[in-house]
Formats: structure tokens, sequence, C-alpha cells
């Protein structure tokens, strides 16, 4: 309409193009490698293009294996960190806000520890879930909760705070509710936000975590891929971009059809 | 235990439904801090108690023991009777509102107030309608598919007060359920809140820090000071006759003005005034009176004349310099107040209504 004058125009085409120009930054930033990754992967002889290398990867028993493995290690990762933080700090948060500080310290020391540090602490412990579990690779579970807390901890506080968990757990009880139902009927669903967040991190770290896996000499994605890059190259970056693409995927999914987004949605649709 | 939610014919007076609450000898602290220091409420079968205080008194503290959600160092709380010191809140059948938005932000307006009866196992289909009979009683019935943050703040605390009542509670609590809302809101809602305690007979305990609030609802308002009840009584009683010198000066306006007490009764500005007990009873005091019981009458030459004049609607608050150098204010009915101007000359004197006073020297 003619109503906006010519220097409001030229500064909304400013604000567009700078939008435009970080946003291409940030893409060119994160996508140029993938690019380049894809290229790697798909080069055949002469120039050619081939899907050799990422064929290859269902033909190589071992890396399905570990892709098989590193994924039920996220899921038991992501069971154990919503099981041991959720109530935890919801209870703490209700019940005794004074130890925040120190639940706060106890789930950020992990990262000031080095992992070699971790592993030679952890030894002993696994020497135990070894003779009870078999020494089984899903073990890994354990210590991967641990790393992941930092990062857990931030999402599903930031969730927490997000809400009045305290006025609403309150209503609850005072309406019939005991304490279980508190916590999932009210609390949870009230939180889910950071619930999904804390989850896709902690998926994230267990599809990228090599150090300890190696050090106590589990086969999980990362150390096959290391170990396959000695030998062919090209199927062990098309694992990774593969990994990476499935991360990418896992958090477009949990932060489109997660249930909170989709009630977020109708509520949109019914509002004025 | 007949259904408290059924109107009772002629409301509060006739055929109350609700139940007693006796609240004993109640002690809570928290460190050196004596929230409570010896409370005794009690709170008759469908009356509304208004527990009003400064902040840190020690009401929401009350309010929140006697729902389960605080526990006491000691005493005793009886509800019907029934001992339910020891009983946890969700077992406590009390319906409670919040001062902060306490709706479930997940769960439409319906399924609020559904919540309380989906947890006692009520079919989906009876829940559903009882919710809506409730969301028409507080007047949102049309409302019921949205979620709270589609709401304005005065239609959350009516579904609260909604889902509160739902669950057909022996005890209605109210903790400071207006205090977000802007003035007019909070105007309606507490006639609403009033209109249907009444209608539905429940006993219920509000607590506010505003004492027009307090005074407008509470069939008796408790005034509380450092976790100490001073005094309880219908409204017009507190204002009237206040029985502690907190209750006289926290409690409406008043004027402290020098008087000279003896044989029950004070001499102030020309007029003897009858004493409240508990007041000082001899020597020099302060009588604390109220802007109302403040006579103004138009003398040219008089040595007090008036220095601002605020118009409040139907009436008129009118400050007064007196020659001694103190200010008193008087409030009079607005055509009253005809010929009062800044720097107009008046005759002050005081109604001969009882007074509270005390010893110290006027203000």
């Amino acid at each position: 309409m003619s109503a906006v004058s010519s220097p409001q125009r030229r500064r909304r085409y400013g604000r567009t193009a700078t939008r435009t120009a970080i946003l291409l930054a940030i893409g060119g930033y994160f996508l140029v490698p993938l690019f380049a990754m894809l290229e790697f992967s798909t080069r055949g002889k002469g120039g050619t293009r081939t899907p050799d290398a990422w064929l290859a990867i269902a033909d190589d028993p071992n890396l399905v294996e570990a892709i098989l493995n590193t994924l039920g290690i996220a899921a038991l990762t992501v069971l154990g960190m919503l099981l041991l933080l959720v109530p935890t700090m919801a209870w703490v948060m209700l019940r005794v806000p004074r130890m925040r500080r120190v639940v706060e310290f106890l789930c950020v020391l992990p990262l000031a520890i080095p992992a070699i540090v971790l592993v030679v602490g952890i030894a002993p412990v696994y020497r135990v879930l070894n003779g009870l579990f078999g020494g089984s690779i899903l073990t890994l579970a354990f210590v991967d909760v641990i790393l992941v807390l930092p990062f857990a901890y931030r999402a599903i506080d930031g969730g927490l705070r997000s809400v009045d968990v305290v006025t609403l757990s309150d209503a609850a009880r005072s309406l019939g509710a005991s304490w279980p139902r508190v916590m999932g009927q009210i609390i949870v669903p009230n939180i889910r936000g950071g619930i999904l967040s804390a989850s896709v991190l902690a998926v994230a770290l267990v599809l990228g975590e090599f150090t300890i896996s190696s050090l106590l000499s589990y086969d999980t994605l990362q150390v096959v891929i290391n170990l396959l890059g000695k030998r062919n190259a090209f199927t062990s970056v098309a694992v990774s971009l593969a990994a990476l693409i499935f991360g990418f995927v896992l958090l477009y999914v949990i932060a489109r059809f997660a249930p909170g987004s989709q009630v977020r949605g109708r509520a949109a649709e019914e509002g004025e | 235990m007949s259904d408290p939610l059924t109107p009772t014919a002629g409301g509060a007076a006739a055929g109350r439904t609700g139940v007693a609450v006796q609240m004993v000898d109640m002690h809570r602290s928290y460190g050196p801090v004596h929230a409570l220091d010896g409370l005794s409420i009690e709170i008759a079968p469908g009356e509304l108690v208004a527990l009003l205080g400064p902040s840190g008194c020690g009401k929401t503290t009350a309010l929140r023991a006697l729902a389960g959600l605080d526990e006491l160092d000691s005493g005793r709380i009886l509800v019907d009777g029934r001992d339910m010191t020891s009983v946890p809140a969700n077992r406590r059948d009390m319906g409670m509102v919040f001062q902060a938005y306490s709706l479930f932000p997940n769960m439409t307006a319906r399924d609020n107030v559904a919540y309380g009866l989906r947890l006692r196992g009520m079919d989906a289909r009876a829940r559903q309608q009882r919710a809506d009979e409730m969301l028409e009683l507080v007047g949102l019935v049309g409302q019921a598919g949205r979620y709270p943050h589609q709401m304005s703040g005065g239609q959350q605390q009516r579904v609260a007060l909604a889902r509160a009542l739902a669950i057909r509670p022996q005890v209605l609590l109210l903790d400071e359920p207006l205090s977000a809302l802007d003035a007019k809101v909070r105007r309606q809602l507490r006639e609403e809140i009033r209109r249907i305690q009444i209608m539905v007979g429940i006993t219920a305990l509000f607590v506010t820090h505003d004492q027009e609030e307090a005074l407008a609802v509470g069939d008796r308002v408790g005034v509380m000071s450092a976790g100490r009840l001073e005094q309880i009584a219908p409204p017009a009683e507190l204002y009237d006759r206040p029985r502690t010198r907190f209750v006289a000066e926290f409690v409406g306006l008043t004027n402290r003005l020098a008087g000279e007490a003896r044989d029950g009764g004070a001499e102030v500005l020309g007029t003897r005034v009858p004493l409240l007990t508990g007041s000082a009873t001899s020597g020099r005091v302060t009588a604390l009176v109220r802007p109302e019981s403040v006579r103004l009458t138009l003398e040219p030459g008089a040595d007090a004349h008036v220095v601002a004049v605020s118009f409040l609607g139907a009436m008129c608050r009118v400050q007064v310099a007196l020659a001694s150098g103190g200010l008193v204010v008087a409030q009079m009915a607005a055509a009253d107040a005809a010929g009062l101007a800044p720097g107009v000359a008046v005759r002050v004197t005081v109604l001969p209504a009882p007074v509270f006073a005390v010893t110290d020297s006027p203000g």
C-alpha cells in the first residue's frame, strides 16, 4: 500500500537482507561440510558417482551390529536419564529447593572431569556390572547417563521453570492427586519441551560418543566407524553422514510431532 | 453429607449445608520466624471468613495448613468434627483457588474442571456434564474448549473456582484469588465469588491483604498480625469497634487526634467521645478517629482551613490543617462538601461515636 513510506520500506528490505545473509552464512557453515561428506562418500572411479559406499553399510555385519547396539544404548540412556532426573529435579523444586544448587553442581560435574579420569573411576564399577550383566555393551548406558547429565539438567530445568510447578502441583494435590499422579499427569505433560530437548541431546551424545566406549573396549558406532575409516574411508564417511542425518531427522520428528506441539497447534487454531 | 452444590433456599441465612471448621492453637515456625503463633479460628457451617493482614502475617500459612499443603509444628485442625491435622492434602476434600494462575496449561477449561472428578473415578460422560454445569455456574459455558493461555486472568480464576467447586469439597479455600486482576474485574469477581458461595452454602476461608475486599466478602473478618489473630468479627463491628490498636490502625483510615481520657470517655476536639474496650483510659491519649466521624462546618475566622478536597464519586475526602499544625481527614457525602475548597476556614468537631485511644503522642 502506498501508506508505507520509502524509508520504512528501505528499512524493511535492509532487515530482510540482513536476516537472509545470516541464514545463508549459518546454513553454509552447517551444510558445506555435509555436502563435502556426501560428495566424498559417492565418489567413483574416473570422476563418476557411485552409491557403493552407502550400500556397503548394510553389508557390513559389524557396522549393522554397532548401529543397533548404539541405538539400544541411546534408548536406555534416554530412559535412565529421564527416570533419574525428572523426578529428582521436580522433587527438589517442590520439596527441598535449598538442595537445588547441590543437585546442579553434581549434574554439571561430568563436564569438568576428563574422559580418561572418568574411565579410571568407573572401571571398578564396570567390573561389577560385567558380573551382573555379562559384559553387555548396553551397560554403556550407565556411563552415558552420567555424561549427558550436564546437558539434560539444563534442558529439564528450563522446562520446570517455564511453568509454575509448585502452584500446579499444589492445585493437583488439593483436587485429590497423589504424588505419582502429580508427576505423571501434571508435571511431565507440562515440561514436555524440556524432556524432549534432554532426550534429543542424550541421543546426539550417544551417537557421537567415542572416547569412553573405546577406552572401555566396546564397539559402538563411533568406534566401528573409526576402525572402518582405516580400511574404507568412503563407507566410514557415509556412515558418519547417515548418523548425522538420523540425528537431524529425529530432532525434526520430535519437534514436529511431539504431543506438546499438537496441543499447542490445536490451541492456536481454536484461538481468536 | 448433603450435596454442597445444591443451592440452598434463601442462601446463607436459610439452611446452610457447609461443615464447621476449627483451627486450634496452630503453631508454625520457619527458622526464627513464627508464621503462626497460637492461631485459633472457628468457622461456622456455610460461613465465609476473610483473613486479613499485612504481608508475612501468617494468613496464607494458616490457609495452606488447613489445605494440608503446609505442616504444623503443633495445633489441630478439625473439619466437621473430624481431626484432619495429619491427613494429607489430597485426602482433605478441600477445593482451593490460588493467587497465581493455577490452571493446568495442557488441559482445556473443561478438562481442568473435570480433573478432580477424574481422580474420583467418575465416568467420562458424567464428569463432562458436571464440568459444563460448573462452567455455567461461573458464566463460562462458551469457553469450555479453550486452553488457559487463550483466556483472560479473570476467566482463568473463574475456571479455577469452578474446578475447586466441582469436586463438592467440604471447604472452599481462596488464597488471594483476585490479587492478580485489575480493579474492575476484582470487584466483579469478588461479588460473584460471594454470590456462588452463598448459593452453594459452602464453608469458605478467603485470604486477602485488601481490606476492602475482606470487608466486602466476609461474614466475619479475622485480622492477623505476626501469626496471631488480633480480632475476628463481622465487618461492621470490626470497623466500628476495633478491639486492639493494630486493628484500629490497620482497618480503614484513622485520624490520630490528641485527647484527654477519664471516666470511660475522652475529650477530643471539644467533643466527649466514649472509649472502646482495650483503650487507654486516663491521661493524655491519642484517639483514633474515623474520617466519617469528623464534622466540618464553614465558619469564617475559624482557626482550621481546608488543604485539599478529593472527589471519590458519591463521597468526598477533605484534608484540613488544624491550628496546632496537625492534619485531619474528613469524609462526607459529596453533596455535603459544597463550599469546601482549599483555603476555606472551617470548624472541626468529631461525632460522639466510640473511638479507640492509645497512649502515645499524636502523629
